[in-house]
């Protein structure tokens, strides 16, 4: 950790400005701040507050699934669990995480610009984000949602005895909060960049957001039509799902997954940025093929839209669109496998050292890539058939989304903490942490992949007896974890306090962010940077 | 059975039980060999750079003399190529699995919350239970009278959702004899992990025999006319009849003219809507006089009806496209 400084930080004439966090200490300051920092912060605090919530059902799910009989809990009630856990997980957990919290902090930092191109939207985008969170809050509150978070029709639109209505409003609420997100960091990309910042010396983190937010702005209002499809059905008896009412219950899983499908690449392209900027800066060595790298990341946003159809392999969709979507499948996995050669390559005679940041990116590298590797299995449309809606799909997702996403969630927290309070985060514990997180996550979803193969479905609250000693493995693994997230928990709000000063740049690493003081400045920086070089200017070139 | 021991035989956990399942086995092994290949390699690759080019090793670091350009053209084109194969062949295995042979004897398969409803070409009728002939072909038509479920048999590596509304065919050809799971396997409510059942592989001649005894039942034509008189249908597609309604004889696979100038095919589909929307397609010449029977005739009825449609002397049957319309059932 404590390295050498290869780029000094640019000097700051004059007294030094206040920094952000000082800039304001009442409840005020917070809730009515538009500093794009304060921002990232709040979605921060309030991610971690519905991660809580989702992973306290999953709990719940993996000490029931201990014994094949439903004994802790009632079906409905499981039902009700996975629903809640999926849709936190991924509405307001997973699709804000990278995005609105590291997004937010360092998306202005690194492209050198004072803030963000609208402070008020992207305040705004805030408190909607978390009306949504209120309607789904009330939900659960009220008794909870038993559709999972598929929301498949007619069973939500029609048969469901559950608060589906207030469910699919926060989700539809929240869904705006993403678009005016998306929109903000659009243009602040394309207009606020500093002098010298091109496109081509964009860090690749810049060039995943980009092309997360262009997914996110395009995506999500389909998602938004669907559910008003819902409520029409469901309050107005419109015949649009349900077969009924004249309606087609395949439309909606169309709908469904030509917004969620993108949705996935909404959580792993952020990530993917992430571990770029992170290898980059651990290996001391520009990313390898930084062109080929940002051109997958723009090229997984445009095929992503494509290839919704290999979630309805054995709907009863044409047997030849099933083809299509299939080789299209195929075809989006290249992009990201380019991306793993790329950062194993990126390694190669670097100057490597270990921190935590770099052991949750290689963490990513390796669950991702697994997650990849069955997500080619899936892709084959023989295989597809024997282990959709098994275990086997529950845990290739895991890989994409925990292994991926959740890791280098991790990593970019860590990575950028500094930046955020001006202090280090205990360097030991966290690597233990990130150990115990990596080891407790393989040994919870590995087995799972086996559930699969051999005939689990998915979303089975009572299961066959001989299924059993995987799913023991998969709760004990839970457990661990459990603890390895419980961990960060600890020692980073601890670090936020009393944690060692962080100098502005504690890793030597090149781009814009660490340039300024630790942590950052109300307005960023005291003077416009200029840009000369390439990003990664380190002084081994691939 | 124990998981530690299921790695060393292809044949563990789900069993391997149709013609299809050992086809699908070897092209899971294949791409789960070629992956162990690819990611043991990236961890060694990753690994080994970590401990020679950590960053106080005096490993020399001298500049790539290959352009990058070479290495990213040649991982690009081998990945290419590699997902090519895989899909090509996943593919040809899947159209395989998805073309029900001619010839194939049919069970009519429906899901309702939370049971599976199933009826053979004589009419035994069985729930939770399906038995079927060994090393004989098999479809199933499946459909469903609530929400969407899944038939889903791992043994056979065998799933096709049942979706109301639709009638959908799968096909297999059991290859051992046993009993082996059902599942549903897509959510359908508060009792979706309890709509299980087992599939019970006879050899022909059991199946013949278990098939015959304990049937009361009449077949699925009689009981399609039993029902035609109970809804009364009768009442006016039977000639002579007070009101002029279409002769229902020599009428499957027949090319109708309707009202509005277009000509379809009586197929199953037809038969289906003519009855829950009778105003849909309303055949030249006559008077849209017919109710609707949605929400009044349910799905299994739907099945006898048409049964006994097809069943009355009639044209050539419509071609059978993959996993649409149906081979007519036995006079």
């Amino acid at each position: 950790m404590s390295s050498p400084v290869l780029i000094p930080p640019a000097p700051v004439p004059g007294p030094r400005p206040p920094d952000y966090l000082a800039a304001g200490h009442t409840i005020g300051s917070w809730l009515l701040t538009l500093d794009h920092k304060r921002i990232g912060l709040l979605y921060l605090f309030a991610i971690t507050f519905f991660f809580a919530i989702a992973a306290f059902a999953a709990a719940l799910m993996r000490i029931e699934l201990l014994t094949p009989a439903g004994d802790l809990v009632t079906s409905e009630t499981y039902n009700r669990l996975f629903t809640l856990h999926g849709v936190t997980m991924v509405w307001f957990f997973l699709i804000p995480s990278i995005p609105a919290t590291l997004g937010n902090f360092v998306i202005p930092l690194m492209i050198g610009a004072r803030d963000v191109a609208f402070p008020r939207l992207n305040l705004a985008s805030w408190y909607i984000f978390m009306l949504g969170g209120l309607f789904t809050l009330y939900a659960i509150v009220m008794g909870g949602v038993d559709t999972g978070w598929t929301f498949y029709t007619p069973y939500s639109s029609t048969y469901s005895n559950s608060h589906v209505m207030a469910m699919a409003a926060g989700v539809f609420i929240a869904g705006f909060s993403s678009i005016a997100t998306g929109l903000n960091f659009i243009v602040t990309i394309h207009k606020l960049r500093a002098p010298g910042l091109t496109w081509g010396r964009l860090p690749l983190f810049l060039w995943s957001m980009y092309s997360t937010s262009i997914i996110l702005v395009l995506a999500t209002p389909v998602l938004a039509i669907t559910l008003l499809l819902i409520v029409l059905e469901r309050c107005f008896g419109v015949g649009i799902f349900d077969p009924k009412l004249g309606g087609d219950p395949l439309l909606f899983q169309h709908l469904f997954w030509f917004y969620s499908h993108p949705a996935v690449y909404i959580m792993i392209l952020p990530g993917m940025g992430v571990v770029s900027e992170i290898i980059a800066a651990f290996a001391r060595k520009p990313v390898f093929g930084y062109e080929v790298v940002a051109a997958s990341s723009m090229a997984i946003g445009v095929l992503g839209f494509l290839v919704w159809g290999h979630h309805m392999f054995v709907s009863s969709q044409s047997v030849y669109a099933g083809v299509v979507f299939s080789l299209l499948s195929f075809l989006v996995a290249v992009p990201s496998a380019i991306k793993v050669f790329s950062w194993t390559a990126t390694l190669h005679r670097g100057h490597i050292s270990l921190e935590t940041p770099m052991l949750y990116a290689l963490g990513f590298i390796g669950l991702f890539t697994v997650g990849g590797v069955t997500g080619v299995m899936l892709a084959t449309l023989a295989i597809d058939v024997h282990v959709t809606d098994t275990y086997f799909v529950v845990a290739h997702f895991h890989y994409i989304m925990v292994g991926g996403a959740v890791m280098a969630f991790m990593g970019g927290i860590h990575y950028w903490w500094p930046k955020i309070c001006g202090r280090m985060y205990p360097e030991w514990p966290a690597r233990i942490a990130a150990l115990t997180i990596f080891l407790g996550f393989n040994l919870t979803f590995f087995p799972q992949f086996v559930l699969g193969y051999m005939g689990m479905p998915r979303r089975y609250h009572v299961y066959p007896p001989e299924f059993q000693a995987l799913n023991v493995l998969s709760t004990a693994g839970a457990s661990i974890l459990g603890i390895g997230y419980l961990m960060p928990l600890v020692y980073l709000t601890w670090s936020f306090f009393r944690g060692r000063r962080a100098g502005p740049n504690p890793w030597g690493a090149t781009g814009l962010e660490w340039r300024t003081d630790s942590p950052a400045p109300e307005h960023n920086f005291a003077e416009t940077p200029i840009v000369t070089t390439g990003p990664y200017h380190y002084p081994v070139q691939p | 059975m124990s998981p530690g021991l299921a790695f060393a035989f292809s044949d563990w956990g789900p069993g391997t039980a149709s013609s299809v399942a050992p086809r699908v086995d070897l092209i899971f092994w294949t791409i789960l060999g070629v992956s162990a290949v690819v990611v043991g390699g990236l961890a060694f690759a990753n690994l080994y750079f970590l401990i020679r080019y950590r960053r106080n090793s005096p490993a020399p670091r001298p500049p790539l003399r290959i352009k990058t350009a070479w290495l990213e053209s040649a991982w690009i084109t081998a990945t290419t190529v590699i997902f090519l194969g895989f899909f090509f062949w996943g593919a040809s295995v899947y159209l395989f699995a998805e073309r029900p042979p001619a010839g194939a004897l049919t069970i009519a398969v429906t899901g309702r919350q939370w049971m599976w409803d199933i009826r053979h070409e004589n009419g035994r009728r069985e729930f939770n239970e399906l038995h079927v002939p060994l090393g004989e072909d098999v479809r199933l038509v499946l459909t469903s009278e609530d929400v969407i479920h899944s038939f889903f048999v791992p043994a056979f590596r065998l799933k096709q959702d049942a979706v109301p509304g639709r009638r959908v065919s799968a096909w297999f050809r059991a290859t051992k004899s046993g009993t082996y799971h059902i599942f549903c396997a897509e959510y359908c409510g508060t009792a979706h992990s309890g709509m299980v059942g087992d599939v019970v592989v006879l050899p022909p001649a059991r199946y013949a025999e278990w098939l015959e005894r304990g049937n009361a039942m009449e077949d699925l034509t009689q009981r399609g006319r039993r029902l035609f008189l109970r809804y009364n249908c009768s009442g006016c597609h039977d000639q002579p009849a007070a009101v002029h309604a279409p002769v229902l004889t020599e009428l499957y696979g027949a090319m109708v003219p309707t009202s509005d100038g277009r000509m379809l095919r009586a197929d199953d589909a037809y038969l289906r809507d003519s009855i829950l929307w009778p105003q849909k397609d309303v055949v030249a010449g006559y008077e849209p006089l017919m109710p609707s029977f949605q929400n009044v005739i349910p799905e299994s009825d739907l099945l006898d009806l048409i049964a006994y449609l097809k069943s009355l002397p009639g044209r050539q049957p419509p071609p059978a496209g993959p996993g649409e319309s149906s081979r007519p059932l036995p006079p």
